[in-house]
């Protein structure tokens, strides 16, 4: 080692260790396949007509459960919506994250999802950008900001569409706020969706969705195209007028569960509910 | 906007009452306008009163409706930041004075194109943008007591069914709704930056307004947010493509247009099946069939509440007498 290569090697030294991060957080990035362990019938088949059991709602909310006929799917104009970001994790949700980061400085901007179910894509920005004004438009998966608490990403969503907590006909206002937690163990993550709404929930809304780390996903594309599947006078809006829902009345009978019950309500979320129901009819 | 602004400033107007007694309401003092670029050559301000749309290109301005009047200075400062051409039309979408207050102050800052030897030549013409609207916009703002100043009134009236322009490059199409939030109601569509202005047909912010005095009926007003659908054409996802500007709040696009065509259909059915069984005005109020709709739409004070939304929806269905 000559006398030039031992002044420049405590240089190289702190060069090393001033470029290596000081902490990095776990990264939430990579291809993700959903797990169903949770909740599978509501997520896959499809709930059920009439049940809000476990959901924190609103008379509002329920009448507009009640009035929801599935035909309203049948109409070109909702044919090709994709789920809202806080209800998309819930679908056939296999999950693609991927970061964007400042060549420059190599912090990151932003975090990027992509779900297979109709291929909707959003970005949850890290650089500290405000949220719009309330005259922008709001989008199917809102405007999202996030940060790191410890080891969890924190997101705050608002300027969604109006949407659903439940397929089923249960919305969820243009006004609501969603707080998420994206939480990496490993090989699995965990979304836990918050869901506030001052206008359909009397109580935040939470529930959580599993992915397992899957390096060999491959989402495939999903294009939309909107067809006319029933001949309509225009403007026709599949709906039940208020106490006509024949079919509110199958969930309790089939799964014996009382119709009070199945009318859902933010004690019903809870588990000493089980203890009332136990004296319903 | 605030709803509170956005119930203050529509309502008012469509008590009847006009510009005088809004102005008299509302202090513009501290508000400001916003821009909002939308997409193509077309911008969105928002303030007081109703929304305005902006398209600037090389020929000019063009404007589709004027805010109030005591807005204009505030409305011509946002403009300049978009354009420094000259302001050629201003398109109204209904006689109703937080759409129309503007028009004088707004229309003196601008000049028709002229062409030839004509420009110039006389005093009074050509000095000021001309005002498109609908023949009934300018009969019902004719009408209005205190009479409205002659330099407020549409220049340029259409009675068929639409009126066409070509300017900045761009198709513009100023399309006749008949009987729907009044009797004069226009949309506008910019077909080359694919953007529909809807003044008071839409407005996401409440329940519609219809104005049964001026000619409106909710099922005009249906036919109308039909018809936006129509010509509206979402890209991928259902979202964005052709956007919607409302007469009064937030920038949409085709799917906000269906969530509230979707409202308005569903209570419209429910009042109808009332008024087929023969109900009252005040067992259909009892009966309160948009309970689940007023948490996003309704409102228990100010002009357009909820009573008066189910009173017109009523009128407007049952049989005249």
């Amino acid at each position: 080692m000559n006398r030039k290569m031992i002044l420049s090697a405590p240089l190289a030294l702190t060069l090393v260790f001033s470029a290596a991060p000081l902490w990095a957080q776990y990264e939430p990035v990579g291809e993700w396949a959903p797990r169903f362990h949770e909740d599978q019938p509501e997520r896959i088949p499809g709930p059920d007509i009439g049940d809000y059991l476990g959901l924190p709602i609103t008379d509002a909310a329920r009448l507009r459960g009640d009035s929801w006929d599935a035909s309203l799917l049948t109409l070109p104009e909702h044919q090709c919506k994709p789920h809202p970001s806080d209800y998309g994790v819930r679908g056939p949700a296999n999950l693609r994250i991927w970061k964007e980061v400042d060549t420059d400085s190599q912090k990151v901007i932003a975090y990027h999802t992509h779900i297979s179910w109709q291929a909707p894509e959003r970005t949850i920005w890290m650089d500290g950008r405000p949220h719009p004004p309330e005259y922008a438009a709001h989008t199917w998966q809102g405007f999202s900001t996030g940060k790191w608490e410890g080891d969890m990403l924190t997101v705050t969503t608002t300027h969604l569409k109006i949407g659903w907590i439940r397929r089923n006909g249960i919305p969820r206002s243009d006004r609501a706020t969603v707080t998420e937690h994206f939480i990496r163990h490993g090989e699995f993550l965990t979304d836990a969706v918050i869901i506030t709404d001052p206008v359909y929930l009397t109580e935040p809304f939470i529930r959580t969705t599993d992915w397992q780390a899957d390096p060999r996903q491959a989402i495939a594309p999903y294009p939309c195209e909107a067809v006319v599947e029933i001949d309509r006078p225009l403007g026709a809006v599949p709906h039940h007028l208020p106490g006509t829902n024949a079919f509110l009345k199958e969930f309790p009978e089939r799964y014996g569960v009382p119709e009070q019950a199945a009318r859902g309500g933010a004690e019903t979320m809870y588990p000493e509910y089980r203890l009332k129901m136990a004296t319903q009819k | 906007m605030q709803m509170k602004l956005f119930f203050g400033s529509i309502a008012t107007l469509a008590l009847g009452v006009g510009i005088v007694c809004a102005q008299q309401n509302q202090n513009f003092d501290n508000v400001e306008v916003h821009v909002l670029p939308v997409q193509g050559n077309v911008y969105m301000l928002v303030g007081a009163g109703g929304n305005i749309t902006v398209q600037a290109g090389k020929e000019g301005v063009l404007l589709v409706d004027t805010s109030f009047a005591p807005m204009a200075a505030k409305v011509s400062a946002a403009i300049k930041t978009i354009s420094d051409r000259p302001l050629r039309y201003i398109i109204n979408t209904h006689a109703h004075g937080d759409h129309t207050g503007g028009n004088e102050a707004l229309a003196k800052t601008g000049s028709i194109i002229a062409g030839g030897n004509f420009a110039g030549t006389t005093t009074d013409i050509g000095n000021s943008a001309s005002i498109i609207a609908h023949e009934r916009v300018q009969q019902r703002m004719s009408d209005q007591k205190p009479a409205l100043a002659f330099g407020m009134l549409p220049t340029d009236t259409y009675f068929t069914a639409k009126k066409e322009l070509f300017f900045n490059g761009e198709a513009i199409q100023i399309l006749h709704q008949p009987a729907a939030h009044t009797d004069g109601d226009s949309i506008v569509f910019f077909r080359r930056s694919d953007v529909i202005s809807t003044g008071d047909i839409f407005t996401p912010g409440g329940y519609p307004v219809v104005d049964l005095e001026r000619g409106g009926s909710i099922n005009g007003l249906l036919d109308s947010l039909n018809r936006i659908i129509d010509m509206t054409v979402p890209a991928d996802k259902q979202e964005g493509g052709t956007y919607v500007i409302p007469g009064h709040g937030r920038l949409c696009d085709e799917a906000d247009v269906v969530e509230y065509r979707d409202m308005a259909t569903i209570i419209r059915d429910r009042i109808r099946d009332m008024v087929f069984k023969g109900m009252t005005l005040e067992q259909v109020r009892a009966a309160k069939p948009t309970r689940d709709y007023d948490p996003l739409y309704g409102a228990t004070t100010g002009f357009w509440t909820t009573d008066k939304f189910v009173e017109a929806v009523y009128k407007s269905l049952s049989p005249k007498k």
